[in-house]
């Protein structure tokens, strides 16, 4: 049902800065925190370079994958001229998290802004910091753990909405 | 919750992982998003899985392994069924011994397709019975169900499924493998198998006894979901749009159908009796509401402009709301582009520049229609750069004609490009003709897959490679030339321009591996010289 229970989560950027990533490594911490998840997003045309994004909705029970316009609560933006064609997803009071929510000059390897804006989400969500952990090392490459856990730390800790 | 029984898996995972379970002993199919993922994973998750040349290749040995006994799925997206639709007509004729299921993955709204054409129409005209998950573990739960379908009735199952089915994740709770799996075994059944007029009569009605049957079995098949719910309203739905429909209208009643063809007539009329008013809420043509109205049920079908694109939460409200007004337009988003410093970039300059005339086809080449390139002037469908470009040549005044170059990938080269190279040997146009093969040694389209023409089968390893400028001369081609494309490099653009002028039969492969899995073909090629070559 679309009640309250179902927190929607939209990431937007361009192919190839992790949108699809970020969005595995939330569905995944959500799973691991008991919730039911719904997580959809387009392939094929979209991974060359085009806008690219992913929805995660979570709660007791979620129905369609998509979330509808309008009613997402988070918007994770991963480059600034991808605001626009995402912010109608947005409902009112949503809250819109930046590229500059953390500063990028902090991060060990800038590829990481995705974990660290999920790091930025990380702390307006009700999921454990131990699911958060077990869901970055989990989706992500060993050779890559320190790395994104800095990444995460950074938006966790220092991150502004 | 232990995350062990929870499995967070897509539409297409679910797929390869409920075959697996089934003791599926063969996948084939050819990539196409969004059902390219199904026999990868399989693969990953150890069953036998391979690509084919194209899907109507991988139905037919699909259908072979299904002759012998076993269970084998084919794989495809909905304009892969167009190329697999011969076999698929008769081997509902012939029925299978162990279990066939063809699996069509479908692209409403076109996310990466060149039409949205709705494989449910297929079911009716080839006399299928087709099953429609909503979320992954109804792919995974309806997979299963397809198995014993086909195995009860001896007859392929047409699974359909859905970009938002194939791509979402969704969790899923799997059920242990199955332990007795039919092993294969020969056994003749020319009457069955040997479709001459003879045979084929008493087939065709055969296979109208089996459909009355499954028909009047699926009136109480558990495959059907009624949610009871407390407004006068009532929906029936299939797909994804129960998901949609159950979130926009939480309080209706609904009858959810898994098994959407044959359907159950009578549970549908009871159903419709129950409520005061009964709308059906479907993605893509209207094919439920037809097929009921026509039995003279009394539903309500969406507004025709809703057979456009993907349904979503809020369009089925504006449906049930009776909304007709125009939609907000589509947000612009930054579209998708060819790579920088993708080989093809530089074939498509040299186009550009000299003016062609290009019949274009499927892949990530077909990209060389936008700016800067503005380099191709038709895309049809899978192998048509061949036939469309040729008859361009046939037709067009000759000033015109020797303008016209046919430009193709190598994987759908592979596909289906080789009957129209033939077609060009053996009627050529008065002017000539010039080809070009873009081979960037894979499938990129649709992320990477291998083909004939690499050399390494599904999942990488070393197999019997077909050498496209050893087959162009075969064929009795003369003028053969194989190129690297490089950024401002003349040597392509002056090859073009020569094989134009020489109003003969032209050849040029364009070769440079894409440069997103350059590293990875390079590690590729360092095992197979380490491996032993396959001896043809």
């Amino acid at each position: 049902m679309s009640d309250s229970s179902v927190t929607n989560v939209v990431f937007g950027g361009l192919g190839g800065q992790g949108v699809l990533k970020a969005s595995d490594i939330l569905a995944d911490a959500v799973v691991r925190a008991g919730f039911d998840v719904k997580k959809s997003e387009l392939h094929g045309m979209s991974q060359r370079g085009g806008s690219v994004s992913s929805d995660v909705r979570f709660g007791t029970r979620v129905l369609s994958p998509m979330v509808p316009a309008g009613e997402a609560d988070f918007l994770v933006i991963l480059t600034a001229d991808q605001v626009e064609p995402n912010r109608h997803v947005l409902r009112a009071e949503g809250k819109l998290i930046l590229p500059d929510a953390v500063s990028v000059e902090l991060l060990l390897n800038r590829k990481s802004l995705n974990v660290a804006l999920l790091g930025v989400l990380s702390r307006q969500l009700p999921i454990a910091e131990e699911h958060w952990l077990a869901a970055l090392r989990a989706n992500l490459a060993e050779k890559l753990h320190a790395v994104n856990l800095q990444a995460f730390n950074l938006g966790r800790n220092s991150g502004k909405i | 919750m232990s995350s062990s029984e929870r499995l967070l898996l897509s539409g297409d995972e679910a797929i390869a992982l409920a075959a697996r379970h089934a003791g599926v002993a063969l996948g084939a199919g050819y990539p196409g998003t969004p059902s390219t993922e199904i026999l990868e994973e399989f693969s990953r998750l150890g069953g036998r899985a391979q690509w084919s040349p194209n899907e109507k290749v991988a139905l037919e040995v699909a259908i072979g392994a299904a002759f012998a006994g076993a269970r084998a799925i084919a794989t495809m997206k909905h304009v892969g069924l167009n190329v697999a639709a011969d076999p698929l007509f008769t081997v509902a004729y012939t029925g299978v011994s162990g279990a066939l299921v063809v699996i069509s993955a479908d692209d409403p709204g076109m996310a990466s397709s060149q039409n949205e054409q709705d494989n449910r129409h297929y079911a009716v005209a080839a006399g299928l019975p087709m099953v429609e998950p909503s979320d992954s573990q109804e792919a995974y739960d309806l997979f299963l169900a397809a198995v014993e379908i086909s195995e009860q009735w001896h007859l392929p199952v047409l699974y359909r499924v859905t970009t938002r089915v194939c791509h979402s994740r969704t969790i899923v709770a799997p059920r242990p493998p199955a332990d007795a799996v039919p092993k294969a075994d020969y056994r003749r059944d020319v009457r069955g198998r040997v479709m001459i007029p003879a045979h084929a009569r008493p087939a065709h009605r055969r296979l109208r006894e089996k459909l009355a049957a499954i028909a009047a079995w699926n009136e109480t098949s558990p495959l059907n979901q009624h949610v009871v719910g407390s407004s006068p309203l009532g929906i029936i739905t299939s797909g994804v749009a129960f998901m949609h429909a159950r979130e926009a209208a939480p309080d209706a009643s609904v009858l959810k159908l898994g098994l959407t063809h044959p359907l159950p007539f009578e549970k549908i009329a009871r159903f419709v009796e129950e409520v005061e008013q009964c709308m059906v809420i479907e993605e893509g043509d209207p094919y439920l509401a037809e097929a009921i109205r026509a039995r003279g049920i009394v539903v309500e079908a969406k507004p025709e402009m809703f057979r456009f694109g993907e349904l979503n939460v809020n369009r089925v409200r504006r449906i049930l709301a009776g909304d007709i007004s125009p939609e907000p337009p589509p947000q612009p988003g930054k579209p998708p582009q060819l790579c920088e410093g993708c080989a093809h970039r530089s074939v498509f300059e040299a186009l550009h520049k000299l003016e062609c005339i290009v019949s274009g086809d499927i892949g990530c080449y077909t990209l060389g229609v936008l700016p800067p390139f503005d380099a191709m002037d038709t895309c049809v469908c899978m192998g048509a750069s061949l036939g469309v470009g040729l008859g361009l040549r046939h037709t067009l005044p000759p000033e015109q004609a020797r303008r016209v170059v046919s430009v193709i990938g190598d994987s759908t080269f592979m596909h289906s490009g080789i009957p129209g190279l033939v077609e060009m040997v053996y009627n050529p146009p008065a002017t000539g003709h010039v080809v070009i093969i873009l081979d960037n040694s894979t499938t990129a389209m649709t992320g990477h897959q291998e083909h004939p023409g690499t050399g390494r089968s599904l999942d990488h390893e070393v197999t019997n490679k077909i050498v496209f400028e050893d087959l162009a001369r075969a064929l009795g081609i003369r003028r053969v030339h194989v190129v690297e494309p490089r950024p401002g490099s003349e040597e392509l653009e002056r090859l073009i321009s020569e094989s134009l002028a020489s109003g003969e039969l032209c050849l040029i492969i364009a070769r440079r591996p894409c440069i997103l899995i350059a590293k990875q073909l390079r590690e590729y090629e360092k095992c197979a010289t380490v491996c032993e070559p396959v001896e043809v």
